[in-house]
């Protein structure tokens, strides 16, 4: 009796293992069309733009394979001059990089500091009841649909310096004496980049909150407020301690979107000193200016960064993103 | 303590409509000025003053914009198709069967979708000039699958993770291989991810920039973002901001129309992409 229990039960577990094989044979083909397709399109041109970055390739020379290997130059380089002095060239020795960065990365921490707090009381006020609450969420969404170049464009000309309606507000209201050139002012130019940003991605920020937001029971309010507890007290001791996942998981994905912007900043106020960012920067040499060693030097190293602070913060913030533990 | 209440009632309700003022505004503003001409619209203005449809048929006219909008559509949609085919084999793997290197697999795959498109510039570009795709729509949709394959495939992951074993079972039970269980049981189920991601997707390839700009040169090959970010007038001075407003019009509402009706469905995808609970 006992021998036939097992005998059945190795046959069950036989059938498993070979119904799991079978499963994960059938995974593999699943996948390797995706994988060949990404194989293609982005590890291969990604390793590619990396070669680049060590050659010499102009837009003359990249495609017929006569640009020369020159190592680190693009990066860094010395050459030392007859009276002795050391003369740095590279990327990494060019101060228009360094501006490049400095403003990515103001324009990065700024943009998504102001739509992670603007997001958040959107949220807030979504995530309670009221009338009209469905038109409110229509309505937030309409600058999220919009696309960004055309968000560029309206923007560009509601902040136009001499007719447009921005300035036209701000005079008839008395807060500034003479018309402001928003765009093209180097000082300025940033705030409207980050005006455009903040209003175009709040939306977004606003409904993956509001998701993390409605996951919070409803009795935990409920309590809170029959024991008297202040709502503000709730809101720190309660709401954000278990809104933390979502917002952390939101903030990673603005802050690595944000760090490779281009097209608003492109189409809003080219060639601004006071905005050019990296991606803007390292597209200019590649297009403009036919210089692929150097672009792709730049590209590079914005790759760079963009990886460094993923495994960073993926490992200090211990974020699951990819919702294998839950 | 009611009058306190009644005051954080009006500034709650204050808020609200400050909200929806902000969000809607620009659109509006757009659409007022689409309309207007001359020096009508060098006077800024907040109710409509003129109904002029000049603009309209300015942008329309010119040959160009209208292959745009063709060229728009095409590219999208094949991405959208072509990514949704992809996707739905491979999400099934990813989300149904355990097997070593899952977790990384998908977090390669993420990573993909945030990498800046900048990187790969110079090396895509090299490949669509060799495959003969340059200054095609077929360049677009071959370059656009880095950013929506990864999207879908992971949406759809998400998606399917949560359909109920239950059903799998069954049909294993019932001697079915993985790929009857795909099309026959998931796919019917999956229909309205599908049309959420597809639809997600669709917008994110409409409203790509950096590789139409690098890839396409001849003006009718352009897709609409490319030929608003290029429109121009005579001279470079002089801004055509009336048919900028009309063409910007044109394309954006069609996007929010698309966007109302599938509301829910959108900020479930969105939020199945971006926060998982």
């Amino acid at each position: 009796m006992t021998t036939t229990i097992t005998a059945s039960a190795e046959r069950a577990a036989h059938r498993e293992t070979g119904l799991q094989q079978q499963r994960a044979r059938a995974a593999f083909w699943f996948l390797a069309p995706m994988l060949l397709m990404l194989f293609f399109v982005a590890a291969w041109p990604l390793f590619r733009s990396i070669m680049y970055s060590f050659t010499d390739a102009t837009s003359d020379t990249i495609f017929n394979g006569q640009s020369e290997w020159v190592g680190f130059e693009n990066y860094l380089t010395w050459r030392v001059r007859d009276n002795g002095e050391i003369r740095w060239r590279g990327v990494l020795a060019d101060a228009d990089w360094w501006n490049a960065v400095w403003n990515t990365v103001r324009f990065s921490f700024i943009s998504v500091a102001l739509e992670t707090v603007l997001g958040l009381l959107v949220a807030l006020v979504l995530n309670s009841e009221f009338r009209g609450r469905g038109l409110v969420r229509a309505a937030i969404l309409i600058p999220w649909a919009i696309p960004t170049i055309v968000s560029a464009r309206m923007w560009g000309w509601m902040l136009n310096d001499q007719f447009g309606i921005i300035n036209s507000m701000l005079l008839s209201v008395g807060l500034i004496d003479a018309p402001i050139a928003w765009t093209a002012r180097p000082d300025t130019a940033m705030i409207a980049v980050l005006i455009v940003d903040v209003w175009k991605t709040t939306p977004f920020m606003a409904l993956l909150m509001l998701a993390g937001l409605q996951m919070i029971p409803r009795d935990m309010y409920e309590s809170a407020r029959i024991d008297g507890i202040h709502p503000l007290k709730v809101f720190f001791r309660v709401t954000l301690p278990l809104l933390r996942p979502a917002l952390m998981v939101a903030v990673i994905f603005r802050l690595l979107d944000a760090l490779r912007i281009f097209d608003l900043i492109y189409v809003l106020t080219p060639r601004s000193e006071g905005t050019v960012t990296m991606s803007v920067l390292s597209y200019l040499n590649l297009q403009q200016f036919g210089d692929y060693g150097e672009g792709s030097a730049q590209s590079t190293l914005l790759f760079a960064i963009i990886a460094i602070f993923v495994a960073l913060y993926i490992w200090l913030g211990r974020v699951d993103l990819s919702g294998e533990r839950s | 303590m009611a009058g306190s209440s009644i005051f954080w009632n009006v500034m709650f309700y204050v808020g609200v409509v400050l909200i929806v003022l902000i969000a809607v505004f620009p659109f509006y503003y757009a659409l007022l000025s689409s309309f207007e001409t001359g020096t009508q619209l060098f006077i800024p203005n907040f109710l409509p003053q003129s109904f002029d449809t000049a603009n309209y048929t300015s942008v329309l006219s010119g040959r160009a914009f209208g292959r745009s909008i063709l060229n728009s559509v095409f590219v999208a949609s094949v991405t959208v198709v072509a990514a949704l085919f992809l996707a739905v084999t491979a999400s099934y793997a990813l989300a149904r069967v355990r097997f070593r290197g899952r977790g990384l697999l998908l977090m390669t795959i993420l990573g993909v979708s945030m990498f800046p498109q900048i990187a790969v510039l110079s090396g895509l570009f090299e490949l669509i000039n060799w495959l003969g795709l340059y200054n095609t729509p077929w360049s677009l949709i071959l370059s656009y699958t880095i950013f929506t394959l990864p999207f879908t495939v992971w949406v759809l992951t998400t998606f399917m993770r949560d359909l109920p074993v239950e059903i799998e079972e069954a049909a294993i039970v019932d001697g079915a291989t993985p790929w009857i269980i795909i099309s026959r049981v998931f796919l019917p189920l999956l229909w309205p991810a599908l049309v959420t991601t597809g639809l997600l997707a669709f917008i994110g390839a409409w409203n790509e920039f950096l590789f139409a700009l690098t890839f396409t040169v001849d003006e009718t090959r352009r897709t609409v973002p490319v030929a608003i970010a290029l429109l121009s007038g005579a001279s470079a001075q002089e801004i055509p901001w009336g048919p900028i407003m009309a063409a910007s019009v044109i394309v954006t509402v069609p996007l929010i129309v698309l966007v109302l009706i599938f509301q829910r469905k959108i900020v479930a995808g969105l939020t199945a992409g971006g926060v998982k609970g």
